[in-house]
């Protein structure tokens, strides 16, 4: 691999982003992404698992036997994220009782795995490390990116500063209760993964089939 | 790869020449992985719990404050706490007892403690053991006459036990407001028992029609005709947790709960 460390922390913002290409995580990017704040702490525990993770398995991808290989990274995994989650309750209270399930569920986040199996088995530490917070941050850039749509147009506020004032505040903005809920996320990164692709064609994905014309029967 | 038997070296050398698939270094790797992971996990869990409690304790007090009505974003918490008189009350009698200091009494814990508990065979609100006691929070207007009774309730809902305050005016019949500082119900559906607008409902429901029925309730639909007074609306997609809700609230306001102690209270017996 000749990848330079640019390329490692920049290449999972757009070109290679876990969220918009290979389309992972995406079910916490649709639990956390109702305000700016929680959006950002899950951004930062996330990198900060993805990247040590990383580290931590590629110190030991020689001594890793490949038959227990998934259950060692989920080991290192597990106890990284219950570390954060321990972190997050002692300095961030407020946030990790919003953050609820979300952080302990960033063991099955598959961005984690999926650098653990494929970056840090194959390559030196401080490249896996690298590749973590690229990804982690990548991640980060989307679940921001949906975060600023659905808090700005959903409660007209960012980071719980109101810029729209809302009707109910006395204001002029109706807000769209959609976009609090879930489902808007689907939508949202939805629409997002066609900007990226649009911008960029060369992520468009080949078919699987062709429809077959006529004169080919 | 040399033939084992035959090797001369030691134990430990003989073990490292193993290649790394056999079986004695995937039980190595293991057990050493998972002893080392356990110890980083218990060192943070141990040395962060101090902090964590701090905060737990903050939390508990600051949604006193905010049940009562008196919470301001930024305020000093444990200061504008003070105001509070915690005080120990004794639930089978309706009165308050000395026999505890009630700044540190722990109600959660004397409920799995079998010597201040007892175990409930009707047990609505599903917490298997209820304390002999429980702290309550009394707050005084500036006169120095009661103005409003804080008094903490849980129970079961669908995935978690919720654990709350319900502030009663001083005649102990009119909710104040409700408010659960710990739970862990799916977000977004019973989780919505922290949305404003639905504790906003709680404010000025009474739990006691006058010949002293407990009618507060929360079922879903509209109240029916003349029972607005006591009705509170189930959240919208959680039927278990707002049954869990309608059942702690009715069992911690019932005889088995707080009854003795607000009669005693509006009796002015205490």
């Amino acid at each position: 691999m000749a990848q330079t460390t640019k390329d490692l922390l920049v290449d999972p913002l757009v070109d290679n982003n876990p969220i918009t290409l290979q389309v992972l995580g995406i079910c916490s990017a649709l639990a956390v992404t109702s305000s700016l704040q929680v959006a950002l702490v899950m951004a930062l525990a996330v990198t900060s698992v993805t990247a040590l993770s990383s580290f931590f398995i590629s110190l030991l991808r020689n001594a890793i036997p490949s038959s227990i290989r998934i259950i060692v990274q989920m080991v290192i995994i597990a106890s990284l994220v219950i570390l954060v989650d321990q972190v997050l309750k002692a300095y961030a209270f407020g946030i990790s009782k919003t953050l609820s399930v979300f952080v302990g569920l960033i063991i099955t986040n598959c961005i984690v795995m999926g650098r653990a199996e494929a970056f840090a088995m194959k390559n030196p530490p401080v490249a896996s490390f690298i590749d973590g917070v690229g990804n982690g941050l990548g991640y980060g850039l989307i679940l921001l990116l949906v975060g600023t749509i659905r808090e700005l147009f959903g409660a007209g506020s960012l980071f719980g500063v109101t810029i729209l004032q809302t009707v109910n505040d006395g204001g002029w903005y109706v807000p769209n209760g959609l976009l609090l809920l879930p489902p808007s996320a689907f939508f949202v990164i939805g629409l997002l993964i066609w900007a990226f692709r649009s911008w960029k064609p060369a992520q468009v994905e080949k078919r699987e089939y062709k429809i077959q014309t006529a004169e080919a029967h | 790869m040399s033939d084992l038997s035959q090797d001369p070296k030691g134990f430990i050398a003989r073990f490292r020449a193993l290649p790394t698939d056999s079986i004695p270094k995937t039980v190595f790797v293991a057990v050493t992985l998972c002893l080392f992971c356990s110890m980083i996990v218990s060192i943070a869990a141990v040395s962060l719990r101090p902090v964590q409690n701090a905060n737990k304790l903050l939390d508990k007090q600051k949604n006193i404050l905010q049940v009562a009505g008196l919470y301001e974003d930024g305020m000093n918490i444990a200061q504008a706490f003070s105001a509070f008189e915690p005080r120990v009350v004794e639930l089978a009698t309706g009165t308050y007892t000395d026999q505890f200091d009630a700044a540190t009494f722990d109600d959660i814990a004397a409920a799995s403690d079998p010597a201040l508990s007892v175990p409930l065979t009707d047990d609505p609100a599903g917490i298997g053991r209820q304390s002999k006691y429980a702290t309550v929070y009394l707050l005084n207007d500036a006169s120095g006459a009661l103005d409003k009774v804080i008094l903490p309730i849980y129970g079961y809902g669908l995935w978690s036990t919720l654990y709350g305050f319900i502030a009663l005016e001083e005649n102990g019949n009119d909710v104040y407001g409700l408010q659960f500082y710990e739970h862990a119900e799916t977000p977004g559906l019973g989780g919505e028992v922290d949305n404003p607008r639905w504790k906003s409902q709680w404010k000025g429901k009474m739990l006691r029609d006058p010949s002293g029925d407990l009618k507060i309730t929360v079922a879903k639909g509209g109240a029916p005709t003349g029972q607005e007074a006591y009705h509170v609306d189930a959240l919208a997609g959680a039927t278990l947790t707002s049954r869990g809700v309608d059942n702690l609230v009715r069992f911690w306001m019932g005889a088995q709960g707080f009854e003795p102690y607000i009669t005693n209270l509006q009796n002015g017996a205490l």
